[in-house]
């Protein structure tokens, strides 16, 4: 069982009291617990089991304008003791910074929505064997299947976030993910890859038999892949790419790179950056929501908020510290973004296939080609030749390159926005893009 | 060494009377216990940011029978935390049999000195030259805009215990010194970053103000990346300076020769032992025995003394690497390559410190015979998809090559290849071989550990630049 709510509730007084006895001006806590049992499966048969039990707790003190934090797994109160006495220490040689401070109260989370993020259902690890059994009979079906690794994760949390200034509240959270990675192979090549699922609830996740056919099929149709010419060409992203470009956006509105000025979109508040079909929410209170929470890492109350209205950036993501330097107030993103999603696009996606005659589809990308500070995209990536909105042949080997200033004012998008992920985007067209292949 | 049982109800012979019952019809498995002690301090955007330590405590419990791995972890060191673990690995591998294997080999070398290099440098002296580093480059070009500089520190220590009680145990430190500079010319903004680390104290890297020096290769760096051009987009030749751009090795042929993916023949090279993979001349090892270096351990996280493992010799593959497990269910033998990121992890095969070793050629030999090409210099970050054998690395310094000569510097472009023939296009190895600077962490299935890499300049005939020129 998840640590209960006292038990965190009186590590963090422990702490903060401690904190306070040593002659910190402010501090504050977060204590959690997270319990993880996953069991893998691999060519049908069991592989792993691990449980995982992770306790850790994390100070901040403050004396005025000075700050330093530590974080442990050791909950003795004797070791604890011993590490807040060093941070305390720490604290008091570190140079002033004007803008170190807890959260305004005022902005501090009054009423803690029931979000139905928490499902108490336990699941034996005999069922997940079950549910793994029937997902990997599925995924090999197919005789060019020679591997199938799959897992079931199911995940219970608990925290505590307090502070000196008398926040002190927290929650539970659940997951339940299962996922399966398939390799199909043929006389020439090799491919992978995979289909997963995460939900709070566990009867919310996908059947097994869906995840195992959809991991096949995806992986059979990568086979023979080709190669294709350099060349300017209309990209489409898969849903599970698209939110990739979403996230790049996120990382690029985040305060600290705006205050630092190290990002392309400073100075772009209130300033057309997407083609103006586009809409952008954040919206922390989705029921069930992967990412959805009450209040951010500081305790404060996070609201849903549009980031980008009809093509125009509306908001950054505001923490305590960077607010301050960019005199705003924080809206609770302390940690980032919740559920960040496009709005739906006008068009379904036969008519975005449809939209030109020639189009690559990426599947996956690999590589770490994002400059957020440039606005330069540069990735490995894989995926189809589609024409005339039929998947022509798979293509591999390939990069696809772009500025995100011009990539994200050549935007389309489909109207098959779902909620699988925290960050969300329906199918996504973007012109203009150059590959280099052949 | 730490006492992992000082100040719990588990004594020592608790421990491995749990350990021996839970094992004894098991392969193979044991308990690891680690303590890790860190610090992170941060100066960005004119102010110490953040100045963090942190203490880790924990054990991992692993039963191993057959193929299949039992896991447990916990930040409890109790009797009652390691019984709950217990009785969790028996319920998995309840009706799976095994012979524990009790052979691992013992040796006594040591890669590096038990030091704890966190204490060994004051705070206020790592404050100092943080400072002195924002001062320095803002100084020093008006075109600064930001500075970022970073100490990091850790101390590992670990102690396992296996069957009948056999105990081995570790202290591994490990330092990093980071700098990120950049600089703003007629609105166009570019970064540089350069660090240095290993496993020995900051002193032995900073000493002689050698933070200076770290400064002015980030600011370099930068200052090349604002003068860049839109990079070519196609297939071409590439020059990869040395040191660095070796994690093209790491990336393109490193995981593919780890035993795990081998084992499940998953890898495009599981059915290639014996064969010619590489041009001739190309020889490639994986070394944790290198004094001091960020790769090396004395024993790996199973127990089993490093070595330095040939992979590739004069272009045949020779040797995968190989955790216990791999090496048992592989037939073959631990080359003491199985790692964890810490104790909530479960052992991997892993790469050490990965290096293609001298050839003959000149770097200046490789340039002049390039028409059309790019020399690559340094690299952010690799990755690649194992089975398909595809990989990527992104450039962030690097050349255009016309006509034998280097051009003007192009705009970061990711490269893009195919593990399995990109070391039988290597046309020219360099007589130039240089270690990386220290810096380099591996991430694979969530778990980052420390690596290093090596090698010459080496010139590739054909490779795909993802740039955006036309």
């Amino acid at each position: 069982m998840v640590k209960n709510q006292e038990y965190l509730k009186s590590k963090a007084e422990f702490c903060l009291s401690l904190a306070k006895k040593l002659g910190a001006s402010d501090a504050s806590v977060t204590v959690a617990n997270s319990i993880s049992e996953t069991v893998s499966f691999r060519n049908k048969i069991l592989d792993e089991s691990n449980r995982s039990d992770s306790l850790a707790i994390s100070i901040t003190t403050y004396q005025n304008k000075k700050k330093s934090s530590i974080s442990s797994s050791n909950l003795l109160d004797e070791n604890l003791k011993t590490l807040i006495e060093k941070c305390f220490e720490t604290t008091r040689i570190t140079p002033i910074d004007e803008f170190n401070s807890l959260p305004d109260k005022e902005l501090l989370a009054k009423k803690i929505k029931d979000l139905n993020i928490y499902d108490d259902t336990r699941i034996e690890n005999n069922k997940k064997i079950e549910y793994l059994k029937e997902l990997e009979e599925f995924a090999s079906l197919e005789k060019k299947i020679i591997n199938t690794e799959s897992s079931f994760t199911e995940n219970k949390s608990n925290f505590i976030l307090a502070n000196s200034d008398g926040f002190c509240d927290g929650y539970k959270t659940s997951s339940f993910s299962a996922s399966c990675v398939a390799v199909a192979k043929d006389e020439n090549s090799m491919e992978r890859d995979y289909d997963y699922t995460k939900k709070r609830y566990l009867n919310e996740i996908k059947n097994p038999k869906e995840l195992g056919k959809v991991a096949s099929e995806n992986t059979v149709k990568k086979l023979k892949s080709n190669k294709i010419g350099s060349e300017k060409i209309s990209i489409i992203f898969d849903k599970r790419i698209a939110k990739g470009i979403l996230s790049a956006f996120a990382s690029a509105v985040t305060s600290s790179a705006i205050s630092r000025g190290t990002s392309f979109l400073k100075d772009k508040i209130n300033q057309q950056i997407f083609s103006s079909s586009i809409n952008i929410f954040d919206k922390p209170d989705l029921i069930k929501g992967i990412g959805s929470q009450s209040f951010d890492s500081e305790g404060v109350q996070s609201e849903t908020m549009k980031l980008v209205d009809k093509g125009y950036l509306k908001e950054y993501l505001i923490d305590t510290y960077n607010g301050k330097k960019l005199n705003l107030k924080s809206n609770g993103r302390s940690g980032g973004t919740t559920n960040l999603y496009f709005e739906n696009g006008e068009i379904n996606y036969n008519q975005l296939l449809k939209i030109n005659s020639r189009n690559l589809y990426i599947t996956d990308t690999i590589g770490h080609g994002v400059n957020i500070v440039t606005g330069d995209y540069s990735v490995g990536a894989t995926g189809f030749l589609v024409e005339n909105g039929e998947f022509k042949y798979p293509v591999s080997e390939i990069t696809i390159a772009g500025n995100f200033n011009d990539m994200f004012k050549n935007i389309t998008l489909a109207n098959d926005l779902s909620f699988d992920f925290a960050t969300n985007s329906p199918t996504m067209m973007i012109d203009g893009m150059v590959v280099a292949g052949k | 060494m730490i006492n992992f049982f000082e100040k719990s109800d588990l004594s020592r012979k608790d421990a491995e009377n749990i350990v021996s019952d839970t094992l004894k019809n098991c392969d193979d498995g044991e308990l690891y216990f680690e303590d890790t002690k860190s610090e992170t301090i941060l100066l960005d955007d004119n102010k110490i940011k953040s100045s963090n330590y942190s203490s880790d405590l924990g054990f991992g419990f692993r039963a191993v029978s057959k193929e299949v791995v039992a896991y447990s972890h916990s930040n409890e060191i109790s009797k009652d935390s390691l019984k709950k673990s217990s009785e969790n690995l028996r319920s998995t591998l309840k009706s799976i049999k095994g012979t524990y294997n009790h052979s691992i080999i013992k040796s006594n070398k040591k890669f590096y000195e038990d030091i704890n290099p966190i204490d060994q440098k004051s705070l206020n002296s790592k404050l100092e030259i943080l400072n002195k580093v924002n001062d320095y480059l803002r100084k020093k070009d008006l075109k600064v805009k930001q500075v970022t500089a970073s100490f990091s520190g850790e101390q590992k220590s670990i102690e396992i215990i296996r069957s009948e009680g056999e105990a081995l145990t570790d202290v591994r430190p490990l330092i990093r010194f980071n700098v990120s500079v950049m600089i703003e010319k007629n609105g166009r903004k570019e970064t540089g970053v350069y660090g240095i680390g290993g496993r020995q104290s900051y002193d032995q890297y900073l000493q002689d103000d050698n933070w200076k020096n770290v400064c002015e290769e980030a600011f370099r760096i930068a200052s090349i990346n604002l003068e860049s051009v839109p990079a070519p987009a196609g297939e071409m030749k590439v020059v990869l300076g040395p040191g660095w751009p070796a994690i093209l090795i790491h990336e393109a042929i490193g995981h593919g020769l780890e035993g795990d993916f081998n084992r499940k023949k998953i890898s495009a090279f599981h059915n290639l032992m014996g064969q010619k993979v590489a041009s001739e001349g190309v020889t490639i090892v994986d070394d944790g025995t290198i004094e001091n270096r960020r790769g090396s351990l004395n024993i790996d996280d199973e127990g089993t003394p490093t070595e330095r493992t040939v992979l590739i010799e004069n272009g045949i593959l020779k040797n995968f690497m190989q955790d216990r497990l791999n090496a048992r269910l592989m037939k073959t033998r631990s080359t003491g390559s199985g790692r964890r990121e810490n104790y909530k992890h479960i052992v991997l095969p892993r790469m050490r410190n990965t290096m293609m070793l001298n050839g003959k050629q000149t770097r200046d030999e490789m340039i002049k015979s390039v028409d059309k090409g790019i020399f690559a210099v340094s690299f952010g970050g690799g990755q690649v998809d194992i089975t398909s054998g595809k990989f990527v690395f992104n450039c962030t310094e690097a050349y255009e090559i016309y006509n034998g000569k280097i051009g003007s510097p192009i705009k970061g472009a990711t490269l893009i290849g195919d593990g399995p023939s990109i070391l039988k296009e290597v046309s020219m190895v360099g007589n130039d071989m240089m270690l990386d600077p220290g810096i380099g962490t591996c991430g694979k299935a969530g778990q980052g550990v420390p690596v290093g890499v090596a090698q010459p300049s080496i010139l590739i005939n054909k490779m795909t630049v993802g740039g955006t020129k036309l």
